[in-house]
C-alpha cells in the first residue's frame, strides 16, 4: 500500500442522523492530483476537513504523508497545505503579512518566512499589491494569495477544497494554470470540484462521490468510455420538434427513445452512437429527408456531465436536497 | 491570458522549520497579527472610547448631581467604576473578533497549521489586553479633565489600573467561549449585551449599592464587576484596600481558571 500520499479506508461520518460519509475509500499516491468530483453536499468538504485534521470521522482511518490523522495530527498539520472554498485570508493584513503569518505559524524562521512569501508573491504575481492590504484585492487575487499562504510552508500534500468556486472564467483559468504548475512540479494534491471540467483538467485520477460514497473511479477517459462510445448532439431550429426528431433518429440507430436525452425547453437531442462519423452521416440524411431544420449539429466525445448523469440519474450541479446545514460552511464566501 | 513567467518555487530542502510548536512564540505571532487588525482600524478604536467618554460625561453632569455619595465627591466615586464599565464592554471584541474568524475560514486555516492550540485565544486576548491599556490610559486623561484628583499614591493607582487590565484580560476569555460559540460576529454581540449589563449597571459602579432594592443588592454585592470596582475605587482613593485587592484578584484569577480551558477546548472543536 501507499503510505506516503494519502490514504482513506472506509471513511464514515454522521451529522446526527445525517451520513455525510458512508464509507469513502480512495488513495492518493504520492505526487499525483486526485479530483474528488461530486455535487454540493455529496460529502467532499468533509472529506477534506477530516484529512486536515479539522474534523473526527466516526469510523474508518485516514492517512496523510505517512501519518494517520487522528493519532499524530501535528505530523500530519506539518505536512499539509489547506486550501479551502473560501479564501481564510485576514483582510487588514497586507498579502505579504499574510503570507508571513501563516509561515511563521507553519513553524518556518522569521527570515525563510519572509523570503518564502516573497517567492510566492512573485509567482503569483502578487507583487505589485504585495504591500496593500487584502480588502482591496479581487476574488481571484484572494484565492492565489490564499494558495500562497497554504504552500509557505512547502507542504508535501496539498488539499483543495473547490478552489476556483465562485471564481470568473478568467480568474479561473489563471488558477488552473498555477495548480498545473504544481502538479507539474510533483506535489500530491486532493482537489474536490463540483466543476467536471476543472477535474478534467488537472486531475489524473477522479473519484467521483455522490451521498457520501464513491460511486466510480478512473482516468477522465476511463470514465468517459464508461458511458461508451460517442455522442450526437442536436440542436433543432424548431424546438418543438425535438421529440418528433429524438423518435426519428431512435429509429434511424434502432435504439429505444428511451436512451436519448430530449430537452424539450431547448430543442436540443443527445443520442449515444458507436459508430462515431458514419453516424453523424446517417443522422444528417435522415434529418434531411425528414424536413427537420437543423440549427447544429455535432459529435462528440461524452463530457463528466454525461458520465455523471449516467452514474447518478442526476447532474452534478444539482445540490443534494436532503443536505443539512452543518455541511454548509459558515458564512459566504466575500469576493 | 498572461502566462506567469516564473516557476513555482520547488519544496526547497533549504527550508528550516522550527522544531516543536511553541505556545509562546505563536502566541507573539498571533498578538502582532490582531494588533495590526487594531492598527489598521484605528475608527473601532476611537468608537471604542467615544461611548466611555460619553458615559463620563454624563455621570459626571447629568445624572452626578442626583446622586449622592457621602464622604467623597461623584467624580472620584465615579471615575473607577468607568473603568471598570469601559473595559467590560470592551472585552467583547474578544469574542465578536474570534467570531469573525471563525466565520471566515481564518480559524479553519489556523488548526490546521503545526502551532499550539491555545495560541490562537492567548494572542487576541493579549493583543485585546494592549489595546485595553490605550483605552484605560486615555479614560485617565478625559477623567483628570472633568475633575477627578484621585487620592491614592502612584503606586496605588497602578495597582488600580493592573487591576482593572486584569479584570479585562480575564473577561476577554468569558468572552472568547461566546464568540466561539456564536454562529457569526453579531450574533456573538448581541449574545454578550445580556450578559454585561446587568454585571455593570447592578453594581457599584455608578452608585452606591445601598441605593437598591434589597434584593437587588444581594447579587450586587456578590458579582465582580462589584468586586473590582470596591477595590480600584479603594485603591485610587486612597486607604486600607487589601481585602477588596484580595477578593478582586480572586475573581480574576477564577475567571480565567474556568473559562480559559472551555475555550481552549471550545477552540480545538469549532467547526
Amino acid at each position: 500500500m501507499q503510505e506516503s500520499g494519502v490514504v482513506v479506508e472506509g471513511l464514515v461520518k454522521r451529522f446526527g442522523s445525517f451520513v455525510a460519509l458512508d464509507g469513502v475509500t480512495f488513495v492518493v499516491p504520492e505526487g499525483t492530483v486526485v479530483g474528488l468530483l461530486g455535487p454540493n453536499g455529496a460529502g467532499k468538504t468533509t472529506v477534506i476537513r477530516i484529512l486536515a485534521t479539522l474534523l473526527r470521522s466516526d469510523g474508518g482511518r485516514a492517512s496523510v504523508a505517512g501519518y494517520d490523522v487522528v493519532t499524530h495530527p501535528q505530523q500530519v498539520r506539518a505536512a499539509i497545505g489547506l486550501t479551502g472554498q473560501f479564501a481564510a485570508v485576514d483582510e487588514d493584513l497586507t498579502g505579504r503579512e499574510n503570507l508571513v503569518l501563516v509561515g511563521r505559524l507553519g513553524r518556518l524562521t522569521r527570515k525563510v518566512a519572509s523570503d518564502r512569501a516573497a517567492e510566492l508573491l512573485d509567482s503569483f504575481e502578487l507583487t505589485d499589491a504585495a504591500d496593500r492590504v487584502v480588502r482591496g484585492y479581487s476574488g481571484g487575487m484572494r484565492r492565489r494569495l490564499d494558495l500562497g499562504a497554504s504552500l509557505i510552508a512547502s507542504p508535501s500534500v496539498l488539499f483543495l477544497d473547490e478552489p476556483t468556486t465562485g471564481l470568473d472564467p478568467r480568474s479561473r483559468l489563471r488558477l488552473w494554470e498555477v495548480i498545473g504548475r504544481l502538479r507539474d512540479d510533483g506535489k500530491t494534491i486532493v482537489l474536490t470540484t463540483q466543476y467536471m471540467e476543472e477535474a478534467d483538467q488537472l486531475a489524473e485520477q477522479i473519484s467521483v462521490i455522490d451521498c457520501g460514497q464513491i460511486i466510480a473511479e478512473g482516468t477522465a477517459d476511463q470514465l468517459k468510455t464508461k458511458v461508451g462510445g460517442d455522442v450526437l448532439d442536436l440542436r433543432l431550429s424548431e424546438r418543438s420538434q425535438a421529440s418528433d426528431a429524438a423518435a426519428l433518429l431512435a429509429h434511424t440507430f434502432g435504439i429505444p427513445k428511451s436512451e436519448l436525452t430530449i430537452d424539450d425547453e431547448l430543442g436540443i437531442v443527445l443520442i449515444p452512437v458507436q459508430a462515431g462519423a458514419s453516424a453523424l452521416i446517417d443522422a444528417v440524411r435522415a434529418l434531411d429527408g425528414a424536413g427537420v431544420a437543423v440549427a447544429d449539429l455535432g459529435l462528440r466525445r461524452p463530457s463528466l456531465d454525461d458520465v455523471f448523469l449516467s452514474l447518478t440519474g442526476h447532474l452534478a450541479e444539482e445540490p443534494r436536497p436532503d443536505a443539512p446545514e452543518p455541511l454548509q460552511r459558515r458564512g459566504r464566501p466575500r469576493i | 491570458m498572461s502566462a506567469p513567467a516564473a516557476t513555482l518555487a520547488p519544496p526547497s530542502p533549504t527550508v528550516t522549520r522550527l522544531a516543536r510548536p511553541h505556545v509562546v512564540g505563536d502566541a507573539l505571532t498571533i498578538a502582532w497579527r490582531n494588533l495590526l487588525n487594531i492598527r489598521r482600524n484605528p475608527q473601532l478604536l476611537v468608537f471604542a472610547t467615544i461611548q466611555p467618554v460619553i458615559f463620563v460625561l454624563m455621570f459626571r453632569y447629568v445624572f452626578g448631581g442626583a446622586i449622592h455619595v457621602t464622604g467623597v465627591s461623584y467624580v472620584d466615586y465615579l471615575m473607577p467604576g468607568i473603568f471598570v464599565q469601559t473595559v467590560v464592554f470592551g472585552s467583547l471584541t474578544t469574542g465578536v473578533g474570534l467570531a469573525e474568524d471563525l466565520q471566515k475560514g481564518l480559524v479553519d486555516r489556523f488548526r490546521s497549521l503545526p502551532m499550539a492550540r491555545s495560541a490562537v485565544l492567548v494572542g487576541r486576548t493579549l493583543a485585546d489586553l494592549v489595546r485595553n491599556v490605550f483605552v484605560v490610559i486615555l479614560m485617565c486623561v478625559v477623567g483628570l479633565a472633568v475633575g477627578w484628583r484621585p487620592g491614592g499614591s502612584l503606586p496605588e493607582i497602578v495597582a488600580g489600573v493592573g487591576l482593572v487590565l486584569g479584570f479585562a484580560y480575564s473577561l476577554s476569555w468569558l468572552f472568547a467561549i461566546v464568540g466561539l460559540s456564536a454562529r457569526d460576529s453579531e450574533t456573538a454581540q448581541a449574545a454578550s449585551f445580556p450578559i454585561l449589563a446587568p454585571l455593570v449597571f447592578a453594581s457599584s459602579a455608578f452608585v452606591p449599592i445601598s441605593s437598591m432594592p434589597g434584593w437587588l443588592q444581594v447579587f450586587a454585592n456578590h458579582q465582580p464587576v462589584s468586586a473590582i470596582v470596591n477595590a480600584v475605587r479603594a485603591l485610587t482613593l486612597g486607604g486600607a484596600a487589601a481585602s477588596q485587592v484580595f477578593a478582586a484578584l480572586a475573581w480574576i484569577v477564577g475567571i480565567v481558571a474556568i473559562c480559559a480551558p472551555i475555550a481552549v477546548s471550545r477552540y480545538r472543536r469549532a467547526v
